[in-house]
């Protein structure tokens, strides 16, 4: 028999219904994936091959029923730990939320379930998605599959769905959930030679998903191709009464609706994005996607994005103002960690809490948001950051009058060292100019592998396209991936 | 605008967060760097321009006046809200004594 584990989402699924195989025969051939990686990976923080192979066997008992199977049946996947799941622990890459057990499962991750998903494990990630590199995590750095041909110095999976991407592209999952609130999906996507779209705001329910930053905050699906990208949104999409801001539309039949012929489409190349000093194997991808776009029959267009140099500062306004209130919650009063010195009082046990709770970063970016809506400063910082927001998602509404879709590179290098970039945070901060633009505006946004630097590792484009427009945000990816052919794999180390 | 010592301490205990003398003197440089970076943001024109509320237009809804509509976020559900909490006592979450 084939290894399954080199199987993507469609394959699997299709395998299983058709009977090559049994969800179990998956399920198992996973499960011993990630065990024999997960010492040198770090990329779960908690394995649940049980419940692998009990969704497994319900989806094996069904096809043997006759029953309809679901567009995710057979198919194991990871679940990033910030997605609560019923009985299993949810900690955010936290120590403020070591063994919390939810009492609850998140609507994204109940949809999956529904669909004939089945669970490999807690993924890991930054603490609380703040991070670039997923070294912000209490549990460990995720360490990428990726190696520089020349050393075996460890590569940061991007981050923050780090523990998604290391997954994926380790093989040891076919697919992923991931979060998005300034690049979390796109990023790591691009860092390890995979794909990952981040829907417009409000596709997927935020209901269970441990909050960041909600104005910003999106999950997404991050898998091996389009198609499997395609089918796994399909599936978490929907209107949630429970999230206040879910849109309440239809979810489209984005695989049905794929098709990669981009004749009579404009692509928009903001020229804004191309900036001085630009790492040259990363400006030649972006050229070799311009010229796929042509090939796939569109018309390529310059176009302005005249703010774009403001999004990274306005993103971290904004971001960590949503975080410190939204963090508010960790006080040892409900759930998660208490800390309670000898004859503290009430404020001193929510003090001593969230430092013993929280990670350097998260403390970081919890103090410039508590800083940016004081009294006094948050008509400077947080208002003044909010109308150049407007401008931001303004910017994108005007060239979204004379294109379809937008075309830039996901990040601004390939995956850097572990400690490279750790010391100094404004440098990891920078890692997400292109890809905080599209969060800030709500915009369905996906990375597609382009192609190896000179390093040997992989590099992102990203298409960027109008709010509700995941068909065509689906459709231009899948043009550059049939014509990236990207094949390359990380040599198996672990 | 930048921050010194008193302002972080300041900040710290306005968030919540026990600092040290040391880990304030640390930050201070941090958050200074941050701060001089996004101050870029007040060139920005923004005369006329409207802080953003929602990014993508939608409509406030209100769930139908019914107790329990939703199980799952309805009431009597004491135990599920308790389950984790680090000092639970007699059906309430436990907290230090806040009362002379």
């Amino acid at each position: 028999m084939t290894d399954l584990t080199n199987l993507g989402i469609a394959a699997l699924r299709d395998g299983v219904a058709k009977g090559d195989f049994t969800a179990t025969e998956v399920a198992t051939a996973f499960n011993a994936a990630v065990e024999a990686a997960q010492p040198a990976l770090n990329a779960f923080i908690v394995t649940t091959p049980d419940k692998a192979l009990e969704s497994a066997a319900k989806v094996d008992a069904d096809r043997a029923a006759g029953k309809a199977l679901g567009t995710m049946a057979g198919v194991p996947i990871g679940m990033k730990d910030l997605f609560a799941t019923k009985g299993t622990q949810t900690t955010a890459a936290s120590k403020i939320l070591e063994g919390f057990t939810p009492q609850y499962e998140s609507t994204v991750s109940q949809k999956l379930w529904d669909a004939g998903a089945g669970m490999l494990g807690k993924l890991n990630l930054d603490q609380f998605a703040m991070g670039s590199s997923n070294e912000t995590s209490a549990f460990g750095n995720v360490i990428s599959p990726w190696r520089r041909p020349s050393d075996t110095a460890p590569l940061a999976p991007g981050g923050s769905s780090g523990g998604s991407s290391s997954a994926v592209a380790a093989r040891i999952a076919p697919a992923a959930t991931g979060t998005d609130t300034g690049g979390s999906i796109r990023q790591p996507a691009a860092f390890t030679g995979i794909s990952g779209i981040k829907p417009t705001y409000g596709r997927c329910s935020r209901w269970g998903v441990v909050a960041f930053a909600s104005s910003l905050d999106q999950a997404g699906a991050m898998a091996r191709d389009v198609t499997d990208c395609a089918i796994m949104l399909e599936a978490m999409a929907g209107f949630d009464p429970k999230d206040s801001t879910s849109l309440n539309l239809p979810v489209p039949e984005w695989t049905a609706g794929l098709n990669a012929d981009m004749k009579g489409k404009k692509v928009g190349i903001p020229r804004e994005y191309r900036l001085d000093g630009m790492d040259p194997d990363v400006a030649k991808s972006w050229d070799d996607g311009i010229a796929w776009l042509k090939d796939a029959g569109a018309e390529i267009v310059e176009i302005s994005l005249p703010h774009t140099k403001y999004a990274l500062p306005t993103y971290y306004i904004i971001a960590p103002a949503e975080a410190s209130s939204n963090l508010a919650r960790y006080d040892g009063v409900r759930y998660g960690l208490r800390d309670l010195p000898d004859g503290a009082g009430l404020q001193d046990m929510y003090a001593a809490t969230r430092a013993a709770g929280f990670g350097p970063e998260v403390k970081r970016r919890i103090m410039i948001g508590t800083y940016v809506l004081s009294a006094g400063f948050y008509d400077a910082y947080y208002t003044q950051a909010q109308k150049v927001r407007t401008l931001i998602a303004r910017d994108f509404t005007e060239a979204f009058q004379q294109v379809d879709v937008i075309l830039v590179p996901t990040a601004p290098s390939s995956a850097f060292a572990l400690g490279e970039k750790s010391a100094d945070p404004l440098e990891m901060y920078l890692n997400d100019v292109f890809s905080v633009p599209a969060s800030l505006a709500g915009l369905p946004a996906m990375s597609v592998p382009a192609g190896l630097d000179r390093s040997g590792l992989p590099l992102g484009l990203q298409v960027i396209g109008k709010a509700f427009d995941e068909q065509g945000v689906l459709n231009a990816s899948l043009a550059l991936e049939q014509r990236a052919q990207f094949t390359a794999r990380p040599a198996k180390w672990w | 605008m930048s921050v010194d010592t008193a302002t972080v301490a300041k900040i710290a205990s306005l968030a919540r967060i026990k600092v040290t003398e040391a880990e304030i003197g640390a930050m201070v440089p941090e958050l200074n760097g941050i701060l001089a970076w996004v101050e870029q943001l007040g060139e920005v024109d923004v005369t006329g321009v409207e802080p953003m509320t929602a990014v993508i237009p939608n409509t406030q809804r209100l769930r139908d006046d019914v107790v329990n509509a939703d199980p799952l976020t309805g009431g009597d559900m004491r135990d599920a809200v308790l389950a984790n909490a680090p000092a639970p006592e007699h059906g309430f979450f436990g907290v230090p004594k806040v009362i002379e």
